[in-house]
This record gives C-alpha cells, structure tokens and sequence, in this order.
C-alpha cells in the first residue's frame, strides 16, 4: 500500500468512527469471509450525500457482498461501515433507505399494487398518502395498466421495475441500486436512468451496482473500482473519462521534427505516412497542438480526439482476468 | 406494528396459494366421510338392540379415532405449510426486500408464526368442534375435557410449528421438512415402544419411549390429550390405540411448552444473526 493509500485509509478510519455529516456511507476495512473464501477483503469507501455512486468490478470482486453488508443484511466479518451517520444495518435508519435487490423476488401471489402497498406499510406510510404515492409511482415505471396483475404473470423486465418502484415508496435519503437494469429492454433501461437523474435532483444518495457500464457512464457522479474485495480506485467520473485523449491527426506536409516537437504536450506520439496519433492528459492543450501543426506549415485534414469509454478504463484500471 | 403485517401476510398467502382452502376442503371432506361411517355405525348397533352403554362406548371409539386423525392431520398441515416459509424466503432471496425494511427481524419470524398459529388454530377448532358436534347430534356422545384435549392438540402443533420454523432458519426446505416429519416419526414409534415397553414391564423400553419424547414430545402431547378426552371405561382397557399404560406426566407437557418456547426463541435468534 502506498504512503497515500495510508493515509487514505486512515482519515477514512477517523471518519468512520466519528461520521461526518456530508457522508452518507462511510466504510473502513469491512470485511467479509465465508468459509475458507474472502468475499470482500476490506472495503474502506465514502460517499458523500447527494451523489449517485458507482460500484464497478468484475463478477465475484464483492460488489453485492459489500451491499449486503452496508444494508445490514450481511455481518461483516471485520471492519466498520456508517450509513447516514448510523451503524449500518440500524433498524431506524432503513426507514430512510431504499434498496432494489440484484434479482428482485417477492411474493407472486401479489398483484404489482398490492406488493407496494405492503412495503409501503413496513415502512410505516399512513394509508391515504401511500395510496397518493402508489400511483404516482406505477406511473413512474409505467406499470399503471399492470396494478392489478399478480407479478407470476409479470415478465422480468415488469419485476424489475416494480422492483424499483417499491426501493422509491419512502422518497429515500440513500438508494442502493444493485443491478438496476439488468432484464429491462432499452426503453426500461431509460426509465431507470431518468429516474436515477431525478433521485439527484431530489437530494438523494445513489449508490449503483452495474454490469452496465455504459449506463454508470451516463448516471454516475464518482465510481469506484472493486477488485478482490477492495477498492483500487476511487474517481470523478467526468475527470476519468476527460483526461488521457488520444488523438489522431490527418495531415499533409507532416515532418518527424514536427512530431517530436509535440512531445513538448503529449505521449506516444506516433507519425505514419500522412497520420500522427498521440496522447494528452488534459484536453485543454489540444488547441495549443493545432496552433504549433498548423504554424509548421502542416495542412490539417482531420483532428480527432477520440473518446475513451469507461469500459476502456475499467479494463485499463481494473483489468481483464476477472475476479476473485 | 411489522409483526401484525407479516402475520397478515402470512395468513394471506395461504389463502391467496390456496392452501388454506385445499386444507378445509380436505377437513370437511373428513368430517363428512366421519358423519357416513357413524351413520350407518349406529343404524347397525340400533338394529342389534345392544347394550345402551356399549352403544355409547362405540361412536365414543369412533370419536377418537377421528380425534386422532384430526390431531395427525393438523400436525402434518402445519408441517407442510410453514416449511417453506423461511428456508424458501432465504434461498430465494425474496426476503432481502423485507428485511431491508424498518422493522426487526424478530418481529418477521414471530409474525409469521403468529399468522401459522391463526390459520392452525382456526383449523383445529373446526375439526374439533365439528367432529364433536356430529358425534353429539347423532349418538349424544363429546369427548371429555374437549378443552383440555383441545388445548393439548394445539400445543402439539405449535410445537411443530416452532421447530419448522428453528429448522428454516438453518437448513433448506427441504432438509427442513425431512426433520421435523422425521422428528413426528421418531416420537410417534418412541411413543408405541413406551406402551409396549409398559404393557410388557419392559422398564429399558419404557426409559427408550421417554427418551424419544424428550427428542421430541408432540406424541406424549397427543397420548395425554387422548387420555384426558376418551371416557373413563375405553382408559380401564389397557393397550387400546388411545389408552396409556405409561402416561405422560404433567412434567412432560411443561417439557413440551418449554421445548416450543425454545424452540421459537432459537429459531428468532439465529434469523436475526444470520446472513440473508
């Protein structure tokens, strides 16, 4: 572990044990074994209040262990995590908690109404505004027509979203969103996001557990990178995606002299025949790039910075031989 | 306020899977082939001019056959009911939704087994009751301390109960429903073993009969109750099906008690320390 890395850890630690007010999670070193095998290995994490979090890592690095554990649902075997200023897991604070399981199961004997009445009441909901808000939210998820349906007749995508509508009944502080939308078609996986974007709005804490980067990529504020049941890295998602541009020029009357000067603001500069290609960390110098070609007498056809998705990061970060 | 909730749901789903409908079609369809036989039971005594007190003594037998199969019935039904309810719930994760909610986990097990001891309690009531109301239309003839025996049936079942529930918090449905039907078994030849033992004053099979009861007391419970329900006369003869030559002692029904409150108690303790 690197000296920052300590010092990571142990501010996080002072944290935990007095928990900051602008936190709505804060973990240090939880940790969990199942038998002979470590499911998370110590897990130090913070997110703050109001923002939507993204939990990414391959299959098997801990992910959903850590959100058992946070919901109370899974003791840890060491360490400590405060949820909204609480011990996880305290029975007052999950009136202020919502949560949509990795596969969301219920009772198929239940029509869609019925099963959000019932959470509604073990949230303790007087009747008349959980009736209000049952409406409000089967049109949320666009289940309106479907109240009346037991879920044995709901497809997968239907359950995902009912799913969703019970984890909003108590208009919740924090969200743990654990696979949000796997099983929904791409109109679903819509409806997610822009209910995702308005829980932000609202003031609310998402944390989300998702395969889909491309869905974190659009919702999330900071993600942080599990692998073996430990964080590896923690970033704001904008900054990750902006910085290491590589970018490809096609131009004529490109020198070698020419690609050498603009090592002066980038890396693995590479010229072939009428393309050069190379990589900046910040995306303000690339003006400053053009400017120096086009005064070298170059005639610039084509100058193309070229996106790098958060899958390429998570490969790049995390790597591609899997998890634990 | 959780507790009562998940004791509805409960309730609910046994109706809602039909369950509970399939259980009092079953027991009316019981009651009604027990109306048939005593009918033409008493019809064919009344033709043979008997004796007016073997008359009685005869439906008085019928009655507790029935009984016994009202108890047998009753055990088995809360058996098969509850055993899916918390091993199912756990594997298949339906209740990481209702635990996540604002309520403690004691209060989902003692919910759940409030709205089973609802549904038992209302099905053994009908049985009893019905079973006894026809054996008094048609020959003049209840069983004796009805309340007593009652009370007795039911502490069976909620014991069952209880250990269903313990057992569904450790194992998979399945092994949950081997063991405690195994655990009936074991009781029920423990049970006969004691008789046999006593009828034969085999003392090491007497002492075999009360270590299987202390395993598991549910037949002790029925044999006590069927003492106290069947008439004076059937108890004087020894080795009848409902007579016991060794019977439980009031110790043992406190032993049973004890056992379910334990029972229910590890059973809330280990679902509030598990893993779900």
């Amino acid at each position: 572990m690197t000296q920052a890395n300590e010092t990571a850890v142990r501010q996080s630690a002072e944290r935990a044990r007095a928990p900051a007010p602008d936190l709505a999670i804060a973990t240090y070193g939880l940790r969990k074994v199942f038998g002979d095998k470590v499911a998370v290995r110590g897990l130090t994490l913070e997110v703050p209040r109001g923002e939507v979090f993204g939990f990414l890592g391959p299959n098997g690095a801990g992910k959903s262990t850590s959100v058992k554990m946070l919901l109370g649902l899974v003791s840890p075997s060491r360490g400590q995590a405060i949820v909204l200023g609480q011990p996880a897991g305290d029975v007052r604070t999950r009136a202020k908690i919502g949560f949509l399981p990795e596969h969301f199961r219920f009772y198929d004997w239940l029509t869609g109404a019925e099963l959000l009445r019932l959470h509604g009441q073990l949230y303790g909901m007087s009747r008349s505004g959980l009736r209000q808000k049952i409406l409000e939210l089967l049109e949320l998820v666009r289940l309106t027509q479907h109240a009346d349906k037991n879920l044995r007749d709901f497809s997968k995508g239907m359950l995902q979203r009912i799913g969703l509508a019970q984890a909003l009944l108590n208009d919740p502080e924090l969200i743990f969103l654990d696979e949000p939308t796997s099983g929904l078609d791409p109109g679903g996986r819509r409806v997610v996001r822009d209910i995702i974007k308005a829980q932000r709005e609202r003031g609310a804490t998402v944390l989300l557990n998702s395969h889909l980067l491309s869905e974190v990529e659009v919702t999330c504020d900071r993600v942080a990178f599990i692998k073996h049941g430990e964080v590896i890295e923690t970033r704001e998602l904008k900054n990750l995606l902006e910085e290491q541009t590589t970018v490809r020029v096609r131009a004529a009357n490109l020198t070698a002299e020419m690609a050498a000067g603009v090592q002066k603001w980038a890396s693995g500069v590479s010229l072939e025949d009428h393309q050069l290609t190379f990589t900046v960390s910040s995306r303000e110098v690339l003006p400053q790039v053009l400017r120096y070609l086009v005064a070298g007498c170059a005639d610039v056809y084509e100058f193309t910075p070229q996106h790098l998705s958060l899958e390429d990061r998570f490969l790049e970060i995390v790597g591609s031989d899997g998890g634990l | 306020m959780g507790l009562w909730i998940m004791a509805g749901v409960t309730f609910r789903e046994a109706a809602r899977k039909k369950v509970l409908w399939m259980a009092l079609a079953a027991g009316l369809a019981f009651l009604a082939l027990f109306t048939t036989g005593l009918h033409y039971q008493i019809r064919d005594l009344a033709a043979r001019r008997m004796n007016p007190i073997l008359l009685k003594q005869v439906p008085g037998a019928m009655l507790m056959v029935g009984l016994y199969a009202i108890d047998l019935l009753t055990v088995v039904m809360t058996v098969l009911v509850a055993v899916d309810t918390l091993s199912g719930e756990i594997s298949s994760g339906t209740i990481q939704a209702i635990a996540t909610k604002p309520l403690p986990r004691y209060q989902i097990v003692l919910g759940k087994w409030l709205g089973f001891i609802v549904m038992m309690t209302a099905y053994l009531g009908l049985l009893v009751g019905g079973i006894n109301a026809i054996t008094y239309v048609m020959a003049h003839v209840t069983a004796r301390n009805v309340g007593q025996g009652f009370a007795l049936m039911w502490l069976e079942s909620v014991l069952l109960l209880s250990v269903t529930l313990f057992f569904g918090t450790h194992y998979s449905t399945l092994t949950n429903g081997v063991l405690a039907l195994g655990l009936v078994g074991l009781a029920f030849l423990g049970g006969w073993i004691e008789q046999i033992g006593a009828v034969t004053n085999t003392p090491s099979a007497v002492n075999v009969g009360i270590v299987a009861s202390l395993i598991m007391p549910s037949e002790a419970l029925w044999r006590r109750a069927a003492n106290d329900m069947q008439s004076p006369l059937a108890n004087v003869i020894n080795f009848s099906p409902f007579s016991s030559v060794s019977l439980p002692s009031s110790a043992m029904v406190m032993y049973a008690g004890l056992y379910t409150a334990l029972a229910l108690v590890f059973a809330i303790r280990r679902f509030s320390k598990r893993d779900l």
